[in-house]
């Protein structure tokens, strides 16, 4: 933990260490109580102001004549809109007349209009084999009878998404103008990804009313940190001399950020476009929780009827409209750039009309047609297909013939690790843990890094969450732990070749929106209620980053110090172990920290599978509606990882000194 | 003869006039659609649909939102959700309790069915501990219950901790040597009961009724001493005379709740609601057709509305 560049530091870390297990053995014997449990009676009970502070922003608070609540509830209005005639349009249709006498007047865009014009726009923006991809993604939706949710689902991803680019990408540039913003912006930033969602899913309800907005919101809240982060990271890695070049041809502030800044940091920007439809898509269950339903709520149905294929496949199904939707929008921004095509790009240009007119005609010859064959308007039911029964059969033919196996493994690994750490950790005295944490941040980042850390673990302290916040620690840290262990080789084998990267990103986009309440199920049946499970749950998710953050890292490498390291003759290995990963631990360290990240916000999952960390006390209070309670452990899950996140950062940055990297 | 004719038809007239002014009645008070709360276990979805699908054949326009369990209350008190059709008195009481007493919720009365719930094992179990379901048998097949984690003590997985239940206190107070394992969800308490159901293994669970898994699995519930208030507020009161909890849970009714403006704004809606009735074996016979046969809800919602015309134009009047 203690780690100075000086030659005191081992010994620092070792009589720290050996103190602990000291703790861990005789602290029980030797300490007063108050220090092995902080006494109940020095927290000041702050659940009830912020429940209090609720009330009076629902009821009380006005902006100019509208009160808070009016506004948001406006807003919401506004933001439903546009959803409601998307889900007319692609699922529900268009009804007249009043109770059992209602009729249909307008069917949905039948799938066969939805399928060919999605085809024939991926065709148009990036060639056949993304037309052949996105085809067979959304043919598979209609196969396995899936086509109603996910194109209700399709309609909220198509409001969130923009919504979470824009206000990212506004953001990240804002920051990058302003340093003092940015100051202002990273830890607003960490609290809306590690806060978890359900703690202030009661709030965002009051304000925004049960229903599609405010899923949309929740989603939103969720889905923007990694844009604003890439954006600014990007656009801070703009190479010095090609912003000068900006300036010596007389670029005004506008011309710079549009033709200079934004096209040479595209590629990091796409990577966060992919980040929010992906992060979009993974709160699609959470969405459904308060109204949203489509994909999400089938998920949530079948976990509740243990069906695990239909679950696998509801959740396939938001797989591939994920990989659907970010291809497009991939190949949409690497199209080339309009500067550099012949053509115009007005409104009225002479493609987009044509591409108009296609449009409509498609929809024309469908809906005609659908008129006449209804097959063509909605796929019939017994057309669909369903490897259910496959999926269930397979897990219960692996429970019956392994489980033993497995619960072998399992007790070793748990009696042999999880238990000790677990206990060892418990086991500190909290003034210890204090001291000790405080003294990394200042030794690692001076007085000021010191004094941060030690006011977030005295809020711990003070919010009564001690216990549930070491559960935590302990549970998220051996998860990110193995997560780098897996991620980062992964991330390596990547950028091997085109086709590794090909594999892996599809890999990497399945565990990130496959929904981790999927394989809840299974993973329950034969690793049974425990933290194996939750660990199981939070590495699958956690990975991701450290694959992803990795690769793009190595990917990122300039081909000349490559070139160098070649020329002096280093083996691969060397290569990679001289060049490629000192060179690329920035990103690593990114990656690091956003492991951290999701595990946290895996929190609430393994909440479902019985932990009893600071997950549990968010979904405890959601269950009761105390907002304030939930607050306090959603506040302190993202202490939590600011701690982590800070002291990270500052050993980072003194390994890049060392290395020379600044 | 004359006299009869003439009953028969002044009873015609009368009931004539009966079935126009209900009719009059029914007629829908506002076109705005009544939200319905939807949560994710069967037999509330099955009791919304077919509640939804009475009131729309009264000419009321009804839509079906997704809610989950615990973050509804949040809509029903806003008036974004108008109609919750179960909340239970196991697990939802005090949500309940607390918006009625705020006045931000109305009772519409109790659905008819009552909630069990209690703790739970296959029946293969009772070769292997022949002295179940008295819950005495417990500590003599703690061994046979337990887990390398547990061991000596058995395993028992309890309902989510949020969903109360005593059980913690209750394994104190009747000393059983069992360790109280909190499942997240009902899903995961339901995924280890499959798992071990699949192997014939040992396993103790909460199972609740009215429910799919009762339905499912061969299984009894344990008899512990039966509940009573004073069970759980008296000491003194049990086998154990230092500790509350030395006894089963309580049994209770299943309520239905609108938010409050349901009252003034669809009144024939609201007195409809409240006339709902139904009871465990229907959810039961329900439940197992949706959930063991496979039928989708709409088309066992269908059947129920073809099968019980009689009883729900009753709810609307007509």
């Amino acid at each position: 933990m203690a780690g100075t560049t000086n030659r005191r530091s081992p010994w620092l870390i070792w009589a720290a260490l050996f103190i602990s297990i000291g703790f861990s053995y005789f602290g029980a014997e030797v300490l007063p109580k108050w220090m092995l449990e902080y006494p109940r009676a020095w927290t000041p009970n702050f659940q009830k102001s912020i429940d209090a502070a609720m009330l009076w922003l629902v009821d009380d608070a006005a902006i100019g004549p509208l009160s808070f609540g009016e506004v948001t509830r406006g807003l919401a209005w506004l933001l439903e809109q546009p959803m409601e005639l998307l889900e007319r349009l692609f699922a529900e249709g268009f009804e007249a007349g009043d109770g059992s006498a209602s009729r249909q007047v307008f069917p949905p865009m039948p799938w066969t209009a939805v399928i060919a014009i999605a085809a024939w726009l991926s065709y148009k923006v990036g060639g056949r084999r993304l037309a052949i991809l996105i085809t067979l993604c959304l043919l598979y939706l209609v196969l396995f009878g899936q086509w109603e949710s996910s194109m209700i689902t399709l309609s909220s991803i198509i409001i969130a998404v923009p919504i979470g680019v824009v206000a990212g990408g506004l953001l990240g540039v804002a920051a990058y103008r302003t340093p003092i913003f940015e100051k202002i912006l990273n830890p607003v930033l960490d609290l809306m990804q590690t806060v978890p969602t359900f703690a202030y899913l009661v709030p965002i309800l009051f304000l925004f009313g049960f229903g599609p907005a405010a899923a949309i919101v929740a989603t939103t809240i969720y889905a923007t940190p990694p844009m604003v982060r890439l954006t600014l990271l990007s656009l801070n890695s703009v190479p010095a001399e090609t912003r000068e070049l900006g300036s010596m041809v007389g670029c005004t502030e506008r011309q710079m950020y549009q033709k200079i800044l934004i096209p040479s940091a595209q590629k990091g920007l796409m990577v966060g476009v992919n980040q929010v439809i992906m992060l979009s898509l993974n709160m699609v269950i959470i969405a459904s929780m308060i109204g949203a339903g489509g994909l999400g709520y089938d998920v949530l149905i079948s976990l509740r009827r243990l069906d695990i294929g239909s679950g696998l496949e509801a959740g396939i199904a938001i797989v591939f409209l994920a990989i659907a939707l970010d291809r497009f929008s991939q190949a949409l921004a690497n199209r080339p750039d309009p500067v550099h095509r012949a053509e115009t790009t007005g409104v009225y240009s002479s493609q987009n009309v044509l591409a108009a007119a296609t449009i409509a005609g498609l929809l024309l010859v469908t809906y005609t047609l659908g008129f006449f064959i209804p097959a063509i308007q909605t796929f019939p039911e017994s057309w669909t297909i369903t490897t259910a029964p496959f999926w269930a059969a397979m897990v219960s033919w692996i429970n019956i013939n392994l489980f033993d196996y497995i619960e072998a493994a399992k007790t070793i690994l748990l009696l042999n690790v999880l238990v000790p750490f677990k206990a060892f950790l418990l086991a500190q005295p909290w003034p210890w843990v204090l001291f000790l944490l405080t003294l990394s941040g200042f030794l690692l980042g001076g007085l000021r890094l010191g004094a941060l850390v030690a006011a977030l673990v005295l809020f711990i302290l003070l919010g009564g969450i001690w216990e549930k916040a070491v559960i935590t620690v302990y549970l998220c840290g051996i998860s990110v732990v193995i997560a780098m262990l897996i991620g980062v080789p992964i991330g390596i084998f990547a950028t091997r070749s085109k086709r590794a990267y090909l594999v892996v990103h599809a890999v990497i986009d399945t565990l990130q929106t496959l929904p981790t309440f999927v394989f809840l199920i299974p993973v329950v049946m034969l690793l049974r209620i425990g933290d194996i499970s939750a660990i199981f749950a939070v590495v699958s998710y956690a990975v991701v980053p450290a694959i992803r953050y990795t690769a793009h890292g190595l990917s990122g490498v300039k081909q000349q110090l490559i070139e160098a390291g070649q020329v002096s003759g280093c083996t691969d290995v060397q290569l990679l172990r001289k060049v490629r990963l000192p060179m690329a631990t920035p990103e690593i360290l990114l990656g690091l920290n956003q492991t951290v990240m999701m595990a946290l916000s895996m929190l609430v999952v393994t909440a479902l599978v019985g932990t009893r960390d600071l997950g549990q006390e968010v979904f405890i209070a959601l269950s009761r509606a105390e907002p304030g309670k939930g607050i306090a452990a959603g506040l302190g899950v993202a202490a939590i990882a600011i701690i982590t996140d800070r002291l990270l950062t500052a050993k980072a940055n003194r390994i890049k000194q060392r290395l020379g990297l600044e | 003869m004359g006299n009869l004719k003439t009953l028969k038809c002044s009873l015609a007239v009368v009931s004539l006039i009966a079935l126009s002014t209900s009719g009059a009645l029914a007629e829908a008070e506002s076109s705005d659609p009544i939200r319905f709360a939807m949560n994710d276990w069967s037999s509330q979805l099955i009791n919304s649909r077919i509640m939804g699908s009475v009131l729309e054949q009264a000419g009321y326009n009804v839509e079906y939102i997704q809610a989950d369990g615990a973050a509804q209350f949040a809509g029903l008190k806003r008036g974004d959700l108008h109609v919750q059709m179960e909340v239970w008195s196991t697990a939802q009481a005090h949500l309940r309790e607390e918006g009625l007493s705020s006045g931000e919720i109305d009772d519409l009365g109790e659905t008819g069915m009552a909630a069990i719930e209690e703790w739970w094992y296959p029946t293969y179990m009772k070769e292997l501990c022949p002295e179940l379901p008295d819950w005495q048998a417990l500590n003599d097949c703690a061994q046979l219950f337990s887990t390398p984690e547990t061991a000596p003590r058995g395993r028992y997985i309890g309902a989510p901790v949020n969903w109360g239940g005593f059980d913690d206190e209750r394994v104190e107070a009747l000393d059983l040597d069992y360790e109280v394992i909190h499942a997240g969800s009902d899903a995961a308490m339901f995924a280890e009961l499959q798992s071990a159901y699949e192997r014939k293994a040992p396993v103790l669970v909460w199972v609740y009724a009215p429910h799919w898994v009762p339905a499912k699995f061969d299984g009894e519930w344990i008899e512990f001493p039966a509940y009573e208030a004073a069970c759980y507020d008296d000491p003194a009161w049990g086998v154990n005379p230092d500790m509350r909890y030395d006894c089963g849970k309580p049994r209770g009714p299943i309520w239905k709740v609108s938010w409050t403006g349901v009252k003034d704004k669809w009144p024939g809606a609201f007195d409809a609601i409240g006339k709902f009735q139904t009871d465990n074996n229907e959810q039961a016979q329900l439940i197992t057709m949706v959930e063991i046969d496979g039928v989708p809800i709409e088309e066992v919602v269908e059947k129920w509305m073809a099968e019980n015309e009689d009883r729900w134009r009753a709810w609307i009047g007509q």
